[in-house]
């Protein structure tokens, strides 16, 4: 214990004292990189790695004993790798018009969520500004906006397709209709709380409507937005599935359902981890995003 | 008789569905321009409403503000405020806080590069070119009030409001701070309206001490000169009888007069 006091009060005094006193260079265990930096990265990197790779084999393994029996309904994970061992290990294999990897289909199912996420996050701020911003408009919109947000993505399907007589403008919508409601709801909750002293620095400085937009609402009301397209990214993931299902097409959905309809049960649970995966992906993406541009306003 | 900044006969009421409280009543006052004026009062007496219907972010519900004879409701940059919680935007860094309000009050007057050089002579003014790149969750609390001052110097103000400015530092960081403000004052010359409930930093600051009865319907119970010849020196002051003389005038007030009841 006292040995590292000592060392400090020498080392802090030397430089003052210059009355020719010899420099005593003490015996200092040079730290390798080895020891300092890298260890502690991979001891950290596998307590992160370790616990969820130990619990994926546990689960499959727990799966394989429970569908190994010959009469079981589902197939077990080492019958999955035989069978759809093409579609695991290639995702961009093109072998015919219907028969191609599955990246090329989560592509087709990513580019309808592009659109259809887009749109609901360009109209549901606007929105979601008015309504935060206007007493009256929330008054007014917002208990349609609490009811319209409990239906079902599956149950507008039936109506867009009746109305885009078409089934990628169908599903675009489904996703929109989907993912729009969290993103107003929050951009209002968010509008809602600017604090005044802001409102009252614009109103000093004499910003335009335009410019209070962009300089005060956004960048305040960021934090609740960014919670918005969230929770809104990951709707539109689950509902494109539902939706392709029964548009029919190229996509992720439509791949399901066709392998259901030919008993193909192992391209269906790749399928799953596939879309999960994915999900998983985007959800990450808008959470790094919003790390980025709400950095400021967070640190408040 | 033309004020350079007039109250006149300012009234407010806030009306909550059927109850209504009369929060201000008959205020007048007149203000000089280069003059510091400072209004004290107990909280609660509506010395901030006073102050937020001269900024013209809230209405008086009778009579009006007047700046050289003309009147203001509304707010704007010739009535710039230094907010109590310095109010900087957090997402924005220490130049571009300032860079705002700069970019809108000069917008055609001054070019880019003059308007970059006003706003890093207005940081200099209150020594915080240091800082310009940081971001107000970087800076202490005494250095985010220099940057709100900045802020309000910079759109050079005809009258400039603060709002308690000193209220949310610590004693040191303050008094350093009110010697910035005087001098500064000493420096520009602007009018400055000072909302307080400090008597030695009324005192110590102003021309003139504005001292609020006890609200509601809070009125202005006696005005007092501060005849210290400028500029003053915090050490000097505190054996001086003028200033000694000052500050037991508006204890007195405050203190015997209109002692603050307590409402809870």
């Amino acid at each position: 214990m006292n040995m590292p006091v000592l060392q400090t009060s020498i080392a802090a005094s030397a430089p003052i004292e210059s009355t020719g006193a010899s420099v005593v260079s003490l015996p200092t265990v040079k730290p390798s990189y080895l020891t300092t930096r890298i260890v502690p990265k991979l001891k950290n990197a596998a307590a992160n790695v370790l616990p969820p790779i130990i619990m994926l084999a546990l689960i499959l393994g727990v799966w394989q004993l429970l569908c190994m029996k010959p009469g079981a309904t589902l197939p077990a994970p080492t019958k999955i790798w035989a069978e759809a061992k093409d579609l695991i290990l290639d995702p961009f294999f093109v072998a015919g018009p219907q028969d191609i990897g599955l990246g090329w289909r989560v592509l087709v199912s990513l580019q309808r969520v592009a659109i259809g996420y887009g749109l609901a996050g360009i109209i549901g701020i606007m929105l979601g500004t008015i309504i935060g911003q206007s007493v009256w408009a929330m008054r007014g919109l917002d208990p349609i906006f609490q009811v319209l947000r409990t239906i079902s993505p599956l149950a507008w399907l039936p109506i867009s397709l009746a109305a885009f007589r078409d089934s990628q403008p169908s599903a675009i919508f489904v996703i929109f209709i989907t993912s729009v409601w969290p993103i107003i709801i929050n951009t209002a909750v968010g509008i809602r709380n600017i604090p005044q002293d802001y409102r009252n620095v614009a109103a000093v400085v004499r910003l335009n409507h335009l410019e209070f937009f962009w300089k005060i609402m956004i960048p305040s009301a960021a934090p609740y937005i960014f919670t918005g397209l969230r929770i809104g990214i990951g709707l539109s993931w689950l509902a494109i599935v539902a939706a392709e299902m029964l548009t029919g097409g190229v996509g992720i959905g439509f791949f399901i359902w066709d392998a259901w309809n030919s008993s193909r049960l192992s391209d269906i649970v790749v399928a799953l981890v596939y879309i999960g995966m994915i999900g998983f992906i985007l959800d990450r993406i808008v959470a790094f995003v919003a790390n980025i541009v709400t950095r400021g306003t967070a640190a408040s | 008789m033309t004020a350079y900044l007039k109250l006149d006969h300012i009234d407010k009421v806030f009306t909550r569905g059927n109850s209504s409280t009369e929060v201000l009543k008959d205020i007048n006052l007149t203000v000089d321009k280069g003059e510091y004026i400072s209004i004290i009062g107990h909280s609660g007496c509506g010395k901030s409403t006073l102050l937020n219907i001269v900024a013209g972010l809230t209405t008086a519900t009778q009579g009006g503000v007047l700046l050289e004879n003309r009147e203001v409701n509304e707010p704007g940059p010739d009535r710039a405020v230094v907010f109590q919680n310095h109010s900087l935007l957090p997402w924005l860094t220490v130049y571009d806080n300032v860079k705002l309000g700069v970019d809108k009050v000069f917008a055609r007057t001054k070019s880019r590069a003059e308007r970059d050089e006003w706003v890093l002579y207005n940081l200099n003014l209150v020594q915080m070119t240091h800082a310009k790149d940081k971001r107000p969750s970087e800076i202490s609390g005494g250095m985010k009030q220099r940057v709100g001052i900045a802020r309000a110097l910079a759109m050079e103000p005809k009258v400039l409001l603060l709002d308690e400015p000193f209220g949310a530092l610590d004693a040191l960081t303050r008094a350093h701070l009110q010697d910035s403000v005087m001098a500064l004052h000493q420096k520009l010359g602007n009018t400055i309206m000072m909302i307080t409930h400090d008597v030695d930093e009324a005192v110590l600051l102003s021309d003139r001490i504005v001292m609020m009865t006890n609200g509601p319907s809070a009125r202005i119970g006696e005005v007092l000169d501060v005849p210290l010849a400028r500029p003053r020196k915090r050490l000097e002051l505190a054996s001086n009888a003028t200033y000694l003389k000052c500050r037991q005038r508006v204890l007195e007030f405050l203190y015997e007069r209109h002692r603050f009841v307590e409402a809870a």
